[in-house]
């Protein structure tokens, strides 16, 4: 009878495995013999049925088939009821089956479903098409192909004509969004884009609009190939996708996010450089100044300490002129003088400083600022409330892994998470008695304390050495001398993190992330207040003791050794903390377990460098050309030290709250301590005499109102622009005004934030009532149907069976 | 390596490059890694499209694929009769999808098919049971598997109907940002 559809259908709803020879994993087996289960017990309840037939349809496979047995699986409170096909016809049509976020994906998933249904209904006759007795059934199954056809065709029809309204560059955008195979996108493609004339005939009575309209789509058109071509200029540009893969693939995302970071930093750092010698370096190597009297012969000492020969050079700030630079006339028309507009333009090289240093700084700011907001718009949502079992089951497996070993890995690891996760639900957490609490909060204060003292110490340290580096005499003539700060302030910056490591074992977090996010905390006080104090320690006391000398080149010079030794110090801890420390626990302590790749530490160091750079800009122009060759060697060095030496963390964070809290990191304590030491340094500290591009100069900030002044000399056409620094820029009070409204539109958008969330939580109740409004409707049109049903069959077994059969089951619901 | 004119049709490339997220470069570069799979089946030449399918045991064998537990969900998500046999046009589909390029609606929309492993347009207990299963290699006993599937149900089930549907599935792909960086192969 209708058994045979039975074997048709049931064998690929269960996942049956064409591989199972190749692997036979344990999960496998229990799979091959779930869908023997399932079929012998399909098998028991058609017999079952066949001889009785009006028993209640409990776990009736005859409308569902497998899909019976899954619901039989599943024990929920309502328990999911069985459906007549007739129901179940209804049920595919409901619109909370095909909602999607725009009209295109509106009509797409009802394209896509109903095209589904159709093949399947073609391909073999559906166990839920097919009753009880054939033929009302096939009836049905005929009648329901030819509506089906036309609900395609007119999906389809609509689908296109919706995407021919659409200009191209968004018609692209729909097609990729969609979740239809490639083959139908094609289809539409095709379809959507030859009647354009049409389109164009239709708007041709009014004349100017089409032609607006034809402009508007050929720019957009060159735009996106113009998009295109760069995009795939970029990618030719990108070196290291293959390592980035190879490292996603063994490591997982976590640790791609350190390399991600350092990439993110290159580019930070490219941006950087670009206008800086554009309109700085480049210029001023063009007209070099007359070469001093005397130039230091080039020792190899120069590369650590970066004074020496380097000092003269294009490096650092004393090196720039603090004259107008134009170009030298060849020869003069007249035997006289040079005019001095022979020749091109002539650029004031003080104004050109100061203001590509102010712009480039200003564009960092605006794509850093940019780049935390996205990062932050993804991490976190209004009123999201913790699902973290589901998100651990759906978003933990990280897709990106590749080899085996890495993916063992990945299977531990959800383990162990899932089952800590029961855990906290199977054991009752006994009330935590008083004293417990109270020790935990002295022992939390204690760790505390001792590492803010040892912060304090190493403050202390690099204070008083500073102090002697001032007052002990000739340390800034001997070369050598000059590199004992910058070793002090690396080696406390070593040492002081492992310290800290050591007292945390002390505090016992209960979560991880925890005990990670304080550690960052620590070691970030730590860098900051050392990077404090040598800013205090230049701009305070060395612009005093230097007073006729080139503080600004010391300076720089300070941050250039700062930066190699930071390097260098890098790569010895790379050396000692991995490479060694997986030498040691595999010979001596016979260990097969290799050392962790510590994520937080790496992506710290990464910060402080870049905090370097940006505090050095003003007094080293070329300072991020180091940072990008330092960042390009230790991308290898850090890659080939993973593969061979570490492992990945055994908990691996949330890779996107990752990179939100590494550029968080980086925008806030690191860019904006530098803006203010910059902002600091231009507005407040006398430039010095002898040397650079404001050694006139009050401060350097004076370039930029000397060059007011004299437009306000050149004439009324530019009057504009002194009124605009008068008034705006010197003057208090429209900075105040602007804060006052920043802070206005923060505080309301606050409130905007928080009536959401209100909102959000109005409409998950009212999602609820939906949902057990709809299983109600449901329930009740399911009755509807059985009675329909049960009364039909019950007139056509009539004549066969005796009446004793006929049981009234009455209301289910 | 070949010229990309003979493979492929100027207007092929261009429907491919407006319909996926890949540029003709990588399309290219697909197809070769596409044509290594089966260099006996996978003609040189599509630009007669010719009705070639790899079967699904050779994709099973990509080094992207091979160890991960949802390599046949995947593959049957993406082909065309949903027995894991894939034509060139699903396999540019498959790694489009799984792009970094892909919004999350495409993304979550397709992840909710892998993971309804009955296909029947809801993620049921039994669904649940066998993701989860797959995900820790079945080392979780059966108690603990019912206790996350339930967990996982009053978590992300809106309407309280016993199962997710895609609207559950996206409001809870919604909350968990690192849906886009998992959810993700690199080719």
């Amino acid at each position: 009878m209708a058994q045979p559809p039975v074997f048709v259908l049931s064998v690929p709803e269960t996942p049956d495995d064409p591989e199972g020879s190749q692997e036979p994993s344990p999960y496998d087996e229990s799979e091959v013999h779930d869908s023997f289960y399932q079929l012998i017990q399909e098998q028991s309840r058609w017999a079952a049925e066949e001889g009785l037939e009006l028993q209640q349809r409990e776990p009736g496979p005859g409308a569902l088939g497998a899909l019976g047995d899954d619901h039989q699986a599943l024990l929920g409170p309502e328990g999911v009821p069985v459906h007549s096909m007739a129901t179940l016809r209804i049920l595919a049509s409901m619109p909370s089956r095909t909602i999607g976020r725009s009209r295109g994906a509106i009509l797409s998933q009802l394209y896509n479903r109903t095209v589904r249904l159709r093949r399947r209904a073609a391909r073999r006759p559906q166990l839920r098409d097919v009753g009880r007795s054939a033929r009302p059934s096939l009836r049905l199954y005929d009648l329901e192909l030819d509506p089906l056809v036309l609900e395609e065709e007119e999906k389809r029809v609509l689908l296109v004509k919706e995407l021919q309204g659409l200009t191209v560059a968004q018609r692209d955008h729909v097609l990729r969004g969609m979740p239809l195979s490639l083959a139908e996108k094609r289809c539409l493609r095709e379809e959507s884009r030859t009647p354009r004339g049409k389109r164009r005939a239709r708007q041709g009575g009014r004349g100017l609009p089409s032609c607006c309209s034809q402009l508007q789509d050929s720019c957009v058109l060159a735009l996106h190939n113009l998009g295109l071509v760069l995009l795939s200029g970029l990618q030719a540009l990108k070196p290291w996708r293959y390592a980035l893969k190879r490292i996603g693939g063994q490591f997982g995302s976590s640790v791609l996010s350190y390399f991600l970071f350092l990439k993110t930093l290159l580019a930070f750092n490219a941006l950087l450089l670009l206008p800086l010698l554009a309109f700085i370096v480049g210029v001023q190597a063009a007209f070099p100044p007359a070469p001093p009297a005397s130039v230091p012969a080039f020792t190899g000492l120069e590369l650590l300490t970066g004074g020496g020969r380097f000092a003269h050079t294009v490096l650092y700030y004393g090196y720039y002129s603090n004259a107008t630079l134009s170009q030298p006339c060849a020869s003069p028309p007249d035997g006289g003088q040079c005019p001095p507009e022979a020749g091109g333009l002539p650029y004031n090289m003080p104004l050109a400083y100061l203001f590509t240093v102010g712009v480039a700084f200003f564009i960092t700011c605006i794509t850093l600022v940019y780049s935390m907001s996205r990062s932050f718009g993804e991490s976190y949502r209004v009123g999201s409330t913790s699902g973290v079992h589901a998100i651990s089951v759906f978003c933990s497996w990280d897709y990106k892994v590749t080899q085996k070993w890495a993916s063992r890995l990945q299977h531990d690891n959800i383990r162990t998470q899932l089952k800590e996760l029961l855990a906290v639900w199977q054991l009752r957490r006994g009330p935590r008695s008083m004293c417990w609490r109270l020790r935990r909060v002295a022992v939390l204060g204690l760790v505390w304390l001792l590492c803010l003292g040892i912060t304090l110490g190493c403050t202390v340290a690099v204070y008083s050495f500073s102090e002697l580096m001032i007052k002990s005499p000739g340390s800034t003539e001997r070369e050598g001398a000059l590199l004992a700060l910058p070793l002090v302030v690396c080696l406390l910056n070593l040492g002081a993190p492992y310290l800290y490591r050591g007292l945390a074992a002390l505090e016992r977090h209960d979560s991880p992330v925890l005990e990670v996010y304080v550690a960052i905390c620590r070691n970030l006080i730590l860098k900051m207040v050392t990077l404090g104090i040598l800013c205090y320690h230049w701009l305070g006391r060395r612009v005093g003791t230097l007073r006729d000398q080139c503080w600004e080149n010391f300076v720089g010079q300070e941050l250039y050794r700062l930066m190699v030794m930071d390097f260098l110090f890098t790569l010895l801890d790379t050396l000692f903390g991995e490479l060694v420390w997986r030498l040691i626990s595999e010979r001596t302590l016979k260990r097969r377990g290799k050392p962790e790749f510590d994520i937080a530490g790496n992506v710290l160091e990464l910060i402080y460098g870049q905090t370097l750079t940006w505090l050095g800009v003003l007094f080293s122009p070329l300072l991020p050309a180091m940072q990008i060759i330092k960042l390009l060697l230790l991308f290898y060095v850090k890659k080939t030290s993973l593969m061979a030496n570490c492992q990945a963390p055994r908990r691996p964070w949330k890779a996107s709250h990752m990179s939100t809290v590494f550029i968080s990191l980086l925008c806030f304590p690191s860019f904006l301590g530098a803006a203010i030491f910059l902002c600091y340094a231009v507005w407040q500290v006398k430039p010095s005499s002898i040397c650079g591009p404001f050694r006139t100069l009050d401060t350097m900030y004076e370039a930029g109102k000397v060059w007011v002044r004299h437009l306000e000399r050149a004439g009324p056409r530019v009057s504009w622009l002194p009124w605009i620094h008068r008034y705006l820029l010197e003057n208090t009070f429209p900075i105040y005004l602007v804060s006052a409204l920043l802070l206005a539109v923060i505080y309301l958008n606050i409130q905007v934030v928080k009536g959401q969330r209100k909102v959000i939580c109005l409409l998950k109740e009212q999602i609820s009532n939906e949902g057990e409004d709809k299983i109600f409707l449901i329930n009740k049109l399911q009755s509807v149907y059985e009675r329909k049903e049960r009364s039909r069959v019950g007139r056509t077994e009539a004549a066969v069976m005796p009446p004793a059969l006929f049981t009234d089951d009455g209301d289910t619901w | 390596m070949g010229n990309k004119h003979t493979v492929f049709t100027h207007e092929q490339l261009e429907a491919y490059q407006d319909c996926t997220f890949f540029t003709r470069k990588e399309i290219m570069r697909l197809y070769y890694r596409y044509q290594d799979l089966a260099p006996q089946l996978v003609p040189l030449d599509y630009t007669s499209c010719p009705d070639v399918k790899v079967p699904y045991e050779l994709i099973g064998t990509m080094p992207e694929l091979k160890d991960n537990p949802f390599r046949q969900r995947i593959a049957q998500v993406f082909s065309e009769d949903g027995d894991g046999h894939m034509t060139l046009d699903n396999f540019l589909d498959m790694f489009s999808v799984m792009s970094e390029m892909a919004p999350r609606d495409l993304k979550a929309y397709y992840a909710f098919k892998i993971y309804d492993f009955n296909n029947d347009d809801y993620i049921c207990a039994w669904d649940l049971e066998q993701t989860v299963t797959k995900l820790t290699r079945g080392e979780l006993n059966a108690e603990e598997v019912s206790l996350v599937c339930e967990k996982v149900l009053d978590e992300a089930d809106g309407d309280h109907d016993g199962r997710l549907s895609l609207e559950d599935f996206q409001n809870m792909i919604l909350r968990a940002p690192d849906f886009l960086s998992t959810f993700h192969i690199r080719i």
